[in-house]
């Protein structure tokens, strides 16, 4: 349990499982709103997950890392919104 | 005085807040995941006004082989942060050897992409075959370009690491180039959703 207090380690076990869950709501053949938003979730925290423990911007100057999370919240919303539109 | 001795090792530290890498390579990348962003959304807008060609084509995509493609790049990122922090500790020989781990997961992402771009262009798919493949094969291939890319910086990194320049002293450049290499798997942590699974 000690190697989990390298925050790498933690982020590459919860990355590993987040794409798990991914590939099973493939597999299920989950669509629809609510999928689309799980599905959505999961990336926004694998990414969060990569910009600050494995692109180290957890301790970086805050205009860095709110540019990058930034970027994540952006095209989250983008797809989002895409996907609402098709749903009308 | 006494005081101030007896005070001063327990201190909690605070670090200054630290960009890793050199400031350049933070805008090259920016400017590449805003071109991604642009992809990403074309892709989503597009797929709005053909739902019903989207959502059938997407099935004919190996969501085994995006999965393992997914492990492999996260893997790949992960033995690269290992690298990084290996020169802050200065333990001198798992830096090149985290760094060459990190390019084989990069290989292994060619060669799983080779597999499944030989299994749809040996159906005779193309980019002009709809518009569902044209988002697929470009973003696909404009990503496999960026993979590329990332393990050119990683070999020139493994070398350099060979040759002991990396260290506590000095690990600018191993971040630079590990901050690139994330930026591949973070794509990919986007893309791979939404073209293979979201429907």
């Amino acid at each position: 349990m000690n190697a989990l207090k390298n925050p790498a380690h933690r982020a590459w076990l919860v990355l590993l499982v987040a794409t798990a869950i991914t590939w099973y709501l493939g597999e299920v053949g989950a669509a629809g709103t609510l999928s689309i938003v799980a599905m959505l979730l999961i990336a926004f925290v694998k990414g969060r997950l990569v910009i600050l423990d494995f692109m180290e911007l957890r301790n970086a100057p805050a205009l860095w890392r709110a540019l990058l999370e930034g970027w994540l919240i952006l095209v989250s919303s983008l797809i989002l919104l895409a996907y609402w539109i098709s749903l009308k | 005085m006494c005081a101030m001795t007896a005070i001063a090792p327990t201190a909690p530290e605070t670090p200054a807040r630290r960009l890793p890498g050199d400031l350049a390579i933070w805008f090259f990348i920016l400017a590449e995941m805003l071109a991604f962003a642009v992809f990403f959304s074309a892709y989503a807008f597009a797929r709005a006004t053909h739902v019903a060609e989207f959502n059938l084509y997407q099935q004919t995509l190996d969501r085994n082989l995006g999965a393992l493609n997914t492990v492999l790049l996260i893997t790949g990122s992960w033995f690269v942060v290992l690298a990084v922090q290996a020169a802050h500790r200065d333990d001198r020989p798992a830096i090149p050897r985290n760094i060459l781990l990190g390019f084989l997961c990069g290989a292994g992402f060619l060669a799983v992409k080779v597999v499944e771009y030989a299994a749809k262009f040996g159906a005779g798919i193309s980019m002009s075959t709809n518009t569902f493949y044209m988002f697929y094969i470009s973003l696909t291939f404009f990503h496999f370009m960026h993979v590329i890319l990332g393990m050119v910086i990683l070999a020139i990194l493994w070398v350099q690491a060979r040759k002991g320049v990396y260290g506590s002293h000095d690990a600018h450049g191993l971040e630079s180039g590990a901050a690139y290499w994330h930026m591949v798997d973070l794509l990919w942590i986007v893309l791979f959703p939404l073209v293979y699974v979201m429907r």
